[in-house]
Formats: C-alpha cells, sequence, structure tokens
C-alpha cells in the first residue's frame, strides 16, 4: 500500500521484513521490530532520507512495501501512530492481546 | 532486444520497418496500423510480420492471418494475460508461422506461453538482464506437467493418465 | 474423498520446488518484489498486517482427518497454535515467514495439500455445498465436479494472468448451500426434463465486494461432458475482454453489466462452437475415476430413529438443544451431518486451535468415517455421524469447547479477519462480533430469534460476505475513527438478494443495540412459524429503518 502524498510530520518509516513478514521500523542503526526505536523526522529533508532508507532497503531485498507514518510523540518520545490501523501495526490484534508485538519485549 | 525459444538465445532474423521502408527487408515486421499498406507493398513471397496489440480486434485480425509468417503479440506487462489467449485463438485459427510474445514477461511464464502457441519471447534489455536465458529454461524444467488438454508442449496430465490407465488416447 | 494419484503428487512437489526457487530468486534480485507479488500470491502467500499470511487449500472444503491433524502440526510448528477457517472453505495461518513456507508447502503436500491458486488474478479454490454426499435433496454431488475443475484449472496456461481473481462455486442441491449466485461462475447441477441426461445450469457474473451483483444465467442446460470446453469459453471471453483499466472494474460482473447477459452469453457461445471441444474435454473414464473417490462410505443399515438419542435428549436440555440446532438430516437412515460450531460466544469466528483441530480429527475418525467437511459459514462439519453416537459426540466436543449450539443462529455469525488482521481492512469486525454474540448469549434469546444470518466485513472487500447477510455490518472509517453501516434482507440462497442500507455509520459501541432493536422489531411483528428474513421480506424495510434510526439519533 503507497502513500499518494506525504504524511503530515513528525513521520516514522514503517516497512515489511522481507524473509520474516515482521513490522519493521527504521531506525537510527537499520531496522528495527520495536517502534520505539523508530527514526523521527521532523522536517522534509529528514523524511526524504528515511524514504531513502525505505528505498534503498527495498532494492537490497531487506524490506518491503516501505512508508512514511505520522506520528505523535508522547513525553518519553514514543513515537505514536495517529492512524489506528498504524497504531494496530505497532501493537498486534486487538482481540489477541497475547499475540503480536504487545506480548513481546518489555521495556523499563 | 534478447530473443529466446524452448531451445534458448537465438539471433533475431526479422526487423521492425515501416510499410514505407520494407522494400528489399527481407523479414520485416510492421506495426498492426500499417499492415494493409504493408501488404500492398510487400513482394511476392516476401514474408510480413506484424505487431499486435493485445487487444486487437479479432475479427480484422483473422481475415489476415494466413497472409502472415510472424505475429508479434505485445505484452504490455508481465500481469496482463490477454497475449495468451489471443495465441491461442491464433494458433486455432490455423496459423502455422511464428508467434512471438514481446514485452516483460517473466520466466515463470515461459511454460505457459509456450503451451499457448508462442514460439519464442522478445524481452527488454533489462530483464532479460535480471532474468538470463539459462533461468527461462530452467523455469521450464522446473512445472513440467500441465493438467489441460488441447494445448502445446508436454502431453496434458489428463492425456498420459489416461494412457497409463490403458485408455485409447 | 479424492486421493491423488502420481501425477497430481509430482505436481505438487514440483510446484513447492518451483516456489523455492522463485523466493531464491527474489531473495538475489532476479525477480522484483513486483513481478515476485503474482508468483507468491498464487501460492498462497500474503503481506498482512502484521506478518505474512498463508491460506491453504481445502478443495471444496473436504478434509480427512490425516489432513487435518497435519494442519494443527504446522499450526504448532511455524505458527502459534491456530488457524482461521475462512468463507471460501480454505484455512489461513496469520504468523508464518517467507523463510519458513517451502517447508510448509512440503509438509502439506505430504498429506496431498497446497496453497495453489488461493490468491492472485487466477481461478481460485472451487467451493461446495458442505453437506456434498450426504444431503436429502441433493440431485448429484458436487464434488467431482469441482474436482475436476480444480485440477483443470491448476496452473493453467492460458488463464493464470487473469484481469482479477475469479471464483467458481458448484451445488448439487434443491436448496443452494454454496452461494452460487455470488460467484464469478456458479454451477447448478441438474436433470435435463426431457432426456433425464444429468448436467448444468450456468450463471456468470455474481460476486460481492465494492458492486456486489448476483449472477445471471447464461446457459440454462450444459451437458456434462461439455462443462471443461463451455469454461475454456467463459474464461477465454473473460480474459481477453474484461476490463484491465480499474482494480474495481476488473471481475467479470462488470463485463456482464456492462455488455449485458445476452451479449456475455453471445460471445461465450460463440467461442465454445468455435474451440475444438473433444481436445479439450475429459473423457468418460477420467469422469468416472474422480467419481469413485466420491462413493458414500459403507454405511450400517440402521432404523432412521435412535432411541439412544431421544433418550439422551428427553435427560439433557443442553444436549437436546444441541442435537436440534447443529444437526442436518442424512441422506442414510440413522445418521445425521453434524456442526461443529466455531463460533463460540466472544471467541473469534472461525478460529480453531492446534488441539482442537487434532480433536476434530479424532473425533471424525471415531465417529465420521474419518472425513470433516468446511463451511463458508466458518463452521466445521462431521458429515456421517450415527444418531446412536451423538450423545458421546457432544461430550466429546463439550470438553474442547467445540458443542456452542448456535448454527444458523444470533450468534453464528460470519467474520473475515477484519483490521486485527489484514491489511487491506479499513476497520475491525472481530470485536464486533464477539460483542453481539455476547449480548444476545446473555440474553437467552437465541432459540427464540430463530434463524438470524449475521455477516461482518471489516472493508468494502466484503469477504465477510456482508451484503448477503440478513444482517450485514460493514467496517468503514469515518472521521479517523471506525463506524460500521448495517444492512438488511440480504440472502445468499438460491433467492439471492443484497441488503439494503438502513442508515448512517455507527460507533463500534453502538452497534450491538442496533442489531438488538432490529431483532425486536422482528420480535414483535412476526407471525407464527416466520423466520427473520421472511419478516423482512413481508414488512420491507421502514419499521426496521425506523428502530435503526432511533439508535443512530440516540447517539448523534
Amino acid at each position: 500500500m503507497s502513500v499518494p502524498r506525504r504524511p503530515p510530520l513528525p513521520v516514522i518509516l514503517i516497512a515489511n521484513d522481507l524473509l520474516d513478514g515482521d513490522v519493521v521500523f527504521a531506525a537510527a542503526q537499520g531496522w528495527s521490530r520495536d517502534h520505539r526505536d523508530a527514526l523521527v523526522a521532523h522536517s522534509d529533508a529528514a523524511a526524504d532520507a528515511l524514504e531513502a532508507a525505505g528505498r534503498a532497503a527495498l532494492l537490497a531485498q531487506r524490506v518491503v512495501d516501505p512508508y512514511l507514518v505520522d506520528v505523535t510523540e508522547a513525553p518519553d518520545g514514543e513515537p505514536v501512530p495517529r492512524h489506528y490501523r498504524e497504531r494496530l501495526r505497532t501493537l498486534g490484534p486487538s482481540n489477541r492481546l497475547d499475540l503480536g508485538k504487545q506480548a513481546e519485549t518489555q521495556r523499563p | 532486444m534478447p530473443l529466446l525459444d524452448r531451445a534458448g538465445p537465438r539471433d533475431d532474423a526479422w526487423h521492425r520497418v515501416t510499410a514505407a521502408t520494407l522494400a528489399g527487408v527481407p523479414h520485416p515486421i510492421v506495426a498492426w496500423a500499417e499492415l494493409p499498406a504493408a501488404l500492398t507493398a510487400a513482394t511476392p513471397g516476401q514474408p510480413i510480420g506484424v505487431d499486435l496489440p493485445n487487444n486487437v480486434a479479432w475479427p480484422e485480425l483473422a481475415l489476415l492471418l494466413r497472409r502472415l509468417a510472424l505475429v508479434s503479440v505485445r505484452f504490455p506487462s508481465f500481469s496482463d494475460g490477454r497475449g495468451f489467449s489471443l495465441a491461442r485463438r491464433i494458433r486455432d485459427h490455423g496459423f502455422t508461422g511464428t508467434l512471438r510474445a514481446h514485452g516483460p514477461i517473466i520466466a515463470d511464464q515461459f511454460a505457459h506461453a509456450l503451451a499457448c502457441g508462442f514460439d519464442e519471447v522478445e524481452l527488454p534489455d533489462d530483464l532479460a538482464a535480471r532474468q538470463p536465458p539459462a533461468q527461462w529454461l530452467a523455469a521450464l524444467e522446473r512445472v513440467s506437467d500441465a493438467y489441460p488438454r488441447g494445448y502445446a508442449g508436454p502431453q496434458s496430465i489428463l492425456d498420459r493418465r489416461r494412457n497409463a490407465l490403458g485408455g485409447t488416447p | 474423498m479424492y486421493r491423488y494419484d502420481e501425477f497430481d503428487d509430482r505436481f505438487v512437489r514440483q510446484r513447492v520446488a518451483q516456489f523455492r526457487t522463485q523466493v531464491a530468486r527474489r531473495l538475489d534480485g532476479s525477480l522484483t518484489e513486483d513481478e515476485f507479488k503474482p508468483l507468491r500470491l498464487q501460492n498462497g502467500v500474503y503481506l498482512q498486517l502484521h506478518a505474512y499470511m498463508l491460506r491453504i487449500a481445502i478443495p471444496y472444503g473436504t478434509l480427512s482427518s490425516r489432513q487435518l491433524r497435519q494442519l494443527a502440526l504446522i499450526g504448532d510448528r511455524f505458527d502459534r497454535g491456530y488457524g482461521h477457517f475462512t468463507t471460501r472453505q480454505n484455512l489461513q495461518f496469520n504468523w508464518p515467514t517467507l523463510r519458513d513456507v517451502p517447508e510448509i508447502l512440503d509438509l502439506l503436500a505430504d498429506v496431498e495439500m497446497h496453497c495453489i491458486q488461493t490468491s492472485g488474478n487466477c481461478i481460485r479454490n472451487v467451493t461446495a455445498d458442505h453437506f456434498a454426499g450426504v444431503a436429502r435433496d441433493e440431485i448429484e454431488d458436487p464434488r467431482p465436479t469441482a474436482e475436476l475443475i480444480r485440477q483443470w484449472s491448476t496452473n493453467h496456461p492460458e488463464f493464470s494472468f487473469l484481469p482479477r481473481k475469479f471464483k467458481i462455486a458448484v451445488t448439487g442441491a434443491e436448496h443452494d448451500r454454496a452461494a452460487i449466485k455470488t460467484h464469478d461462475i456458479g454451477l447448478r447441477l441438474l436433470r435435463d426434463p426431457a432426456s433425464g441426461e444429468i448436467g448444468y445450469e450456468v450463471m456468470v457474473g455474481g460476486g460481492l465486494g465494492r458492486t456486489p451483483m448476483i449472477a445471471r444465467v447464461i446457459r440454462n442446460f450444459l451437458p456434462r461432458r461439455d462443462l471443461l470446453a463451455y469454461l475454456e469459453a467463459v474464461m477465454r471471453v473473460y480474459n481477453l475482454e474484461g476490463r484491465r483499466d480499474n482494480k474495481y472494474k476488473a471481475r467479470v460482473k462488470i463485463l456482464v453489466h456492462e455488455i449485458g447477459a445476452e451479449e456475455f452469453s453471445r460471445r461465450v457461445e460463440d467461442e465454445f462452437a468455435r474451440l475444438d471441444g473433444p481436445s479439450v474435454a475429459a473423457d468418460t473414464a477420467e469422469l468416472d475415476r474422480i467419481a469413485s473417490y466420491f462413493a458414500p462410505p459403507v454405511y450400517e443399515d440402521l432404523p432412521d430413529d435412535s432411541l439412544a438419542l431421544d433418550t439422551a435428549r428427553a435427560a439433557d436440555p443442553a444436549f437436546d438443544r444441541f442435537a436440534a440446532v447443529n444437526t442436518t438430516p442424512h441422506r442414510a437412515p440413522g445418521y445425521v451431518g453434524v456442526t461443529v460450531s466455531l463460533k463460540p460466544v466472544g471467541g473469534a469466528p472461525g478460529d480453531a486451535t492446534s488441539d482442537q483441530m487434532r480433536a476434530v480429527a479424532d473425533l471424525a475418525d471415531r465417529y465420521s468415517f474419518g472425513e470433516i467437511r468446511v463451511s463458508h459459514h466458518q463452521n466445521l462439519i462431521l458429515p456421517h455421524v450415527r444418531k446412536d453416537d451423538l450423545h458421546a459426540l457432544w461430550q466429546a466436543l463439550a470438553a474442547q469447547d467445540l458443542a456452542t449450539a448456535n448454527v444458523g443462529l444470533v450468534t453464528d455469525i460470519i467474520c473475515c479477519p477484519g483490521l486485527d488482521y489484514c491489511a487491506l481492512a479499513t476497520a475491525r469486525s472481530i470485536p464486533i462480533a464477539q460483542a453481539i454474540a455476547e449480548r444476545f448469549a446473555a440474553s437467552g434469546r437465541e432459540a427464540e430469534i430463530g434463524e438470524l444470518n449475521i455477516k461482518i466485513s471489516g472493508c468494502i472487500n466484503a469477504c465477510g460476505h456482508h451484503h448477503v447477510g440478513h444482517i450485514g455490518i460493514l467496517g468503514l472509517e469515518k472521521s479517523g475513527a471506525e463506524s460500521y453501516q448495517l444492512t438488511l434482507g440480504g440472502d445468499a440462497t438460491l433467492n439471492a438478494a443484497v441488503g439494503e442500507r438502513l442508515g448512517p455509520g455507527l460507533a463500534a459501541e453502538d452497534v450491538p443495540e442496533a442489531v438488538e432493536r432490529i431483532v425486536g422489531v422482528y420480535l414483535g411483528e412476526r407471525r407464527a412459524g416466520e423466520s427473520f428474513i421472511e419478516a423482512v421480506r413481508r414488512l420491507g424495510l421502514s419499521p426496521f429503518k425506523a428502530a435503526f434510526q432511533e439508535v443512530a439519533d440516540a447517539v448523534a
């Protein structure tokens, strides 16, 4: 699913890992499965860089379907997607809280 | 643009020209819109080929097929499978000339193309670079069986089954 | 049921090897993602919201216990210990990795299963009546026809890159339990009144989604021997003339609508006359060979009444309700078809754990000649159960939370995975189903309400078949939040009808109340013995719209 025009800033970049299918986020070093590691772009230039990283990883057969997602930043810096669909992608199925990212790594 | 048949890469004897410039060209291919003019301009015995869009009007094509030595069917993308049905109709109509698939189809479609009656495939350079002839031939080996009867190529599963059971073919 | 011969087996093995190399060629860049996508889709591999999803074909919904056990094993080893049965009689796993898929396909091939063409712009799983072979109103078992079409359509050289997906359903009974009128091709087995020979009524152009349409009959009687040639003619016309300019206008239903059913029929008949029928037909020996696999099991010679069953029913009201609601009359005296509901109140509709799958497999071996069916209502069926065994079966099912006595009732909800899983969805669907089921189960009025088919889709693609629900619910987005539109009067039988909208979209929390008010109108107005859908047809939309509007106004 590609977004026709850029969502409003700030944004993060989301994709799926090609081999595993996991949702991944462009982070400072490569890609993370945890949205709290996602690099947040506050400027068009930074968003451009995120998209370039997505394209490069797509061409390197590392990820598929990279796109920008607009977020709000919580006080602790956690980027929370503004749209409910993208929020679900950081969590997992709402009827099975024992599955998906919501059930995985706990961080202090 | 690289040309491939079931034996591997081959040279292309055919050249794309206009109806106005086909004189003296041993194997000219013209665009569909130019075909009537080309057939008029052709010398006796000069084989004529045509480039078809994959949505060509069948009744018009059917009238001209017997005068053609080569029909090249355009595939605008690999996901547009109209050319496979067009090839089938062309062969069903009795065409015995060369049938060429032209466009960015992928190695995984080679068996389909041959089964539908294509003799050869003409590929864009970049695709041929990504998927060299060895991949095309390997793809052909990999899935050798098909169920439907009535298509070209290896005997259908339905026919092989009938033979294995001792029925008359 | 059908068993692979050497050709079928080699075919699926080759297919697995082919997919392995396709994955490798994707990884080394020979295939772009655009090129790889249709190849993986035609092997059932979707990319979804959280992970890949693998859709396994269950041809015409028929499974052996051995196959069901293998599905359970795959769920345990490669997924999260559960699977989801779909509205096209298939099974979905939600958490496989692409790197594991070839190995999963190997395990499936070991039990004569595959994921071929469960997605992509090709001919999909051919579905059929889930009571095939056992229903009393059956003229002929549709499964040999479905199996013939399955083989013919698999990796078809001409029809693998269609304008869009293509779904075929077959029914062989007087009552259509396969929803053939909502398929691209619907086939109804019937007997020619003049000659007595068996053939097909052929209808084309049904489909749900953005523009729901009911299929149109293009051929009243097609002789059996002409089936493959006629299908080839339909597919060729569609492949050449179906629209490719707009994904939402690419199904055959749009072509039939735009040129008219008569013109479409004329073009098909032209193509059918032009092609060489005998060169593509399956011969009688092949038809007989396939049909022989669907010979009924050797039933015991039993009286139709079972004292054991009657006694148990009289002694236990809960069992009595199960026997009344979850069984279907069987053509063999002393037997019933038993529906195992996968709609426990508060559960995700259509889901089953690997443990539950193994339990059903064991029960199938014990009580149903090792055979299971999957219905497009997302339930499982044990098709050949002795009435004498029903009580013991029920007790065993209850131990696995598989004895919910709600088949066809208001809590037997059809529901797609929705936005909790699906990348195409616009809203969640499972929580809506759960909330409605909980509300009605708590009220204790299910039996009183009777047959009421609620169908929920999480987006316009309508995989939950909401258009043909007695009450349909469609999840959309409005002003950045999930919003649910309700429709009324849909019908998936031969009285096919598309439901009509009742009013504006509601928030999730208001949907159960709206459904309750609609049901309230029915309970207040119905005549003796009148079902919900019959009452809707008699009363028309107005009283229901008024009740719905009360809720919409109250929450606006």
